[in-house]
């Protein structure tokens, strides 16, 4: 499986996320402040954009209608009763202060 | 009248003083006291240091209760003599006072453990107002601090200085941080969250010679090693003041010998105090020093009686977020004593008793020391804990939230600082009426000194008062446990700078989409805009500086200072629009006008081909001033509304707020641009403005209440000023001005605003500019985006690895 270059690590802030746009995929690429972590860029609950979500250790809330998302397992944890399927996760890794993401 | 001379000014004689004067008024009373200042609680000077207590704000007694109580205050003069024989003391200044009775509250002295160079500038003790006044004057930001001495004062002092601005080390002989108190464990607890606060510490460091031309410039170690000094601190401890005692021939040894009457060898000299010796231990905390003070009083009014005895002695570190508690004896070596314990390494939190035969012996606590007063309760009882053994660090799970107060026996101490008991504080709620706390403050000083007891105060009311309510602070977040009044005293006396600085030291070090954007906005306007902006702590709209829309995309409002525009402007929006292929264009009920489903990566160049301001429609801030014709056209307008509004919008333009801030000028009371059901609204009419607050027209509806009527437009603004700087500084956050305003009462309001002494409202309006100097209009930030705050990443290079 191959790694795809993304970025210099200092692009993405720390508790910050960005956008990464791979093909038709759309990715949120989050440096929690200790790693780097990334889901689908998509809130199960209406859609919204994770990567504009505030990052508070390694749960996004999303900026929509504040829906929490858990980075490490893509857990969505507040909002309704309803149970949703957990956000899609990607590997990431660092190497040389460059980010790389795996996609498939 | 029988004279009695009092020989020192501190909290310990002080004390006494007042006790006696419980007894009786037939003393002539004399108090000589070195320091020139009034009696103030010494305790409290670390708090001074850091900024969170003026030194006004520690005094115990003012010169008006010496004059009241036809007490002689002598002060800043040194008594040089003692004749017991003929019963006078002298003074530095030479006078001569004879006395029938005399107490020797001389206090104690900072040790300075022997080194070179403790006489080069810069270097001081921490025991006096001046000695605080003096490190206050002398610490600046970046300044390279030393204290030597890693027990109680030493690390209150480094938290001080550090709060100034100082780089702190901490130096310290023994193997941890305030080795009398705490074992080893309880040390390497304290020791991290020392280093969370951003002060070193070195162990096991042997201070030898303070080195330096005239000034401090260096510490040199006894192992040669050398650090850089700008200014130290000597915290190694402190003596008893026992030299007088010699000079009057009564028995000394450490300190002054008393016996539990506190009598000494002498029949009409006596003491109290840090000074004194009792059966051969030293005393160095205040509880005790209150104690003898009573005990003392009785004996020296014929009243002899209660006899003084050595309690277990409880120790508690003052500085914010870090609570330490010790008393009782810290020893697990006794093959009898049971230790019981509790740690948690991610919280920070550490418990350990000591129990021997089913009673406790002592006690650490690192991290919570809430309950405190329990075990110094059960220390002092000696009270048989068999039964409650399963309880001893956690309450049973349905635990009657009065019955820890009701186990309390009347006479326990409840405030450690100024020595007040469970008995006074339940006898003032029945026989003064007491309900709320800062009534019980008043009344009986409970929980004025460092406030750690205020919550058992709190409890006894809820216990005890019929008519208590709790005041009503909610924690901003389960992250930062701390009511928003409490945070904003937090930041400004801790001096933090950002978000995440509050969430390490005073919370969970994450953070949440609630407290982030909230403590973001206290940091901004404590600091007037002088904070550390931190854009991960707020919410996407005030990073791309425009209103996130159901499907992500953005709207830009350009600001349209009172809702004027022109044709050029018009064409630009309509060239703008077309350019971006902007799906909505509408006219906003703010009077301007708003461009919806914008791309994100869109905003920064339509900024650019807008060359307006942002509207700030986005944000919890400064949005629009609405306007009427007023009398430019209108046939009925008697004020310049437009002209008005205008200029009310580039006044605050810019600016952050608790919550959204909406105005309106009208230049007539018919009032068509809605100005009472705004945050703020001017009211024209002939000859004169009303300024009214606190108006809604959202969720619901509420109209406005007058401020104040004045006659100019000048000083139409200034109320507007006064107002919005006090909503800015007193609002929670998320709080309208009409929820406000109805919380406050429009009383009060006008008390702190309009009709605020002319100091406050100058303070309010300095800072307004203080703020209004710092702001800037947000989408020229365009010229510089942060990475890939606006466009996507779009990889192109797969990588390979092995």
């Amino acid at each position: 499986m191959s790694w795809i270059q993304i970025t210099e690590t200092e692009n993405i802030p720390p508790r910050e996320g960005r956008t990464v746009k791979i093909g038709e995929l759309s990715i949120a690429l989050f440096n929690t402040g200790e790693k780097f972590l990334a889901v689908e860029n998509r809130c199960p609950h209406k859609g919204g954009p994770l990567a504009d979500g505030i990052v508070g250790g390694t749960t996004v809330t999303c900026p929509l209608h504040n829906w929490r998302i858990c980075l490490e397992t893509g857990e969505v944890s507040k909002g309704c009763d309803a149970q949703l399927p957990p956000v899609t996760q990607f590997p990431v890794r660092v190497e040389e202060g460059l980010i790389y993401l795996q996609t498939a | 009248m029988k004279q009695l001379v009092v020989i020192g000014n501190g909290m310990a004689g002080v004390a006494c003083v007042e006790q006696i004067l419980k007894f009786t008024h037939d003393f002539q009373i004399t108090i000589f006291g070195d320091e020139t200042h009034v009696n103030y609680n010494r305790i409290m000077l670390s708090s001074v240091l850091a900024g969170e207590k003026s030194a006004d704000d520690i005094v115990i007694n003012d010169i008006d209760w010496y004059q009241s109580n036809g007490i002689t205050p002598r002060l800043g003069v040194r008594v040089t003599a003692i004749d017991s024989e003929a019963r006078t003391v002298t003074g530095a200044d030479g006078s001569v006072t004879r006395f029938d009775k005399l107490i020797i509250a001389t206090g104690s002295s900072a040790f300075v453990p022997p080194m070179d160079g403790v006489d080069k500038k810069n270097v001081h003790v921490f025991r006096t107002l001046d000695d605080t006044r003096d490190l206050l004057e002398k610490s600046r930001p970046g300044c390279k601090a030393v204290v030597i001495g890693g027990g109680l004062l030493g690390l209150e002092a480094a938290r001080g200085l550090q709060v100034q601005g100082c780089a702190v080390t901490v130096v310290h002989l023994g193997d941890r941080l305030m080795d009398r108190q705490l074992d080893p464990t309880g040390g390497m607890f304290l020791n991290r969250k020392m280093k969370n606060l951003g002060v070193d510490v070195l162990l096991q460091k042997s201070a030898r010679a303070l080195t330096g031309n005239g000034k401090v410039e260096g510490l040199r170690f006894a192992d040669g090693e050398e650090i850089d000094a700008e200014l130290v601190v000597i915290a190694a401890g402190i003596r008893p003041n026992s030299a007088l005692g010699k000079l009057a021939g009564v028995e000394v040894n450490r300190g002054i010998v008393v016996n539990e009457f506190m009598e000494t060898s002498h029949p009409d000299i006596y003491a109290v105090g840090e000074c004194t010796e009792f059966r051969g231990e030293l005393f160095g905390l205040v509880a005790p020093l209150y104690e003898q003070g009573k005990v003392l009083a009785a004996t020296i009014t014929g009243n002899k009686g209660p006899a003084f005895e050595s309690k277990a002695q409880a120790a508690k570190l003052k500085i914010m977020g870090v609570d330490v508690f010790s008393a009782g004896v810290i020893d697990d070596s006794d093959p009898d004593v049971e230790v019981v314990a509790y740690e948690d390494r991610s919280l920070g939190i550490y418990k350990k008793l000591f129990v021997k035969d089913n009673r406790l012996v002592g006690v650490i606590l690192v991290g919570d020391a809430s309950d405190d007063h329990k075990y110094k309760s059960w220390l002092n009882s000696g009270e048989d804990l068999s039964k409650q053994r399963k309880h001893l660090l956690f309450p049973p799970p349905s635990a009657d939230g009065g019955l820890d107060v009701a186990q309390m026996p009347d006479s326990e101490t409840v405030c450690g600082c100024n020595g007040v008991s469970k008995g006074t504080i339940v006898d003032a709620i029945h026989t003064h009426g007491v309900e709320t706390l800062a009534q019980l403050k008043d009344r009986t000083r409970a929980a004025t000194g460092c406030g750690s007891c205020s919550s058992v105060c709190t409890q006894l009311l809820k216990a005890v008062a019929p008519g208590f309510v709790e005041d009503k602070q909610k924690v901003l977040c389960a992250c930062v446990p701390f009511p928003q009044e409490k945070l904003k005293d937090i930041i400004r006396s801790q001096k933090l700078k950002t978000a995440q600085d509050v969430l390490d030291i005073y919370g969970n070090g994450k953070g949440c989409a609630v407290c982030k954007p909230a403590l973001s906005y206290l940091l901004d306007v404590i600091h007037c805009g002088e904070h550390e902006e931190d854009r991960s702590a707020r919410f996407i709209n005030d990073r791309v500086h425009a209103n996130i829309q159901n499907d992500g995309t953005f709207s830009v409002v350009p600001r349209m200072r009172g809702g004027i525009t022109s044709p050029a402007e018009l064409r630009k929006i309509a060239d703008v629009a077309e350019k971006y292929n902007v799906p909505l264009v509408k006219v906003t009920g703010s009077q301007r006008l708003d461009l919806l489903g914008v791309k994100k990566e869109d905003l920064p160049k339509m900024w650019a081909d807008l060359g307006m301001p942002s509207g700030q429609a986005y944000a919890k801030g400064v949005r629009m001033v609405k306007t009427c014709v007023g009398e430019q056209f209108c046939r009925f307008g008697t004020q310049d509304s437009i002209s008005a509004g205008v200029e009310l919008e580039r006044r605050y333009e810019n600016l952050f707020t608790p919550h959204k801030y909406k105005m309106a000028v009208v230049g007539c009371p018919r009032n068509c641009a809605e100005a009472t059901v705004k945050d703020l609204g001017l009211i024209g009419q002939e000859g004169s403005w009303q300024v009214v607050v606190g108006g809604a027209a959202g969720k619901g509806v509420r109209k406005a209440d007058l401020l104040v009527t004045v006659e100019t437009t000048e000083q139409a603004f200034e109320a507007s000023d006064l107002f919005f700087q006090y909503y800015r500084e007193n609002a929670n956050y998320l709080e309208r001005t009409y929820d406000f305003v109805e919380r406050l009462g429009i009383e009060k309001v006008r008390k702190d605003t309009v009709y605020a002494a002319p100091e406050a409202k100058k303070g309010l309006i300095e800072r307004l500019r203080k703020s209004k100097d710092k702001s800037y209009d947000a989408w020229m930030e365009r010229e510089a985006p942060r990475p890939f705050q606006f466009v996507q990443i779009e990889p192109v290079k797969e990588a390979v690895f092995a």
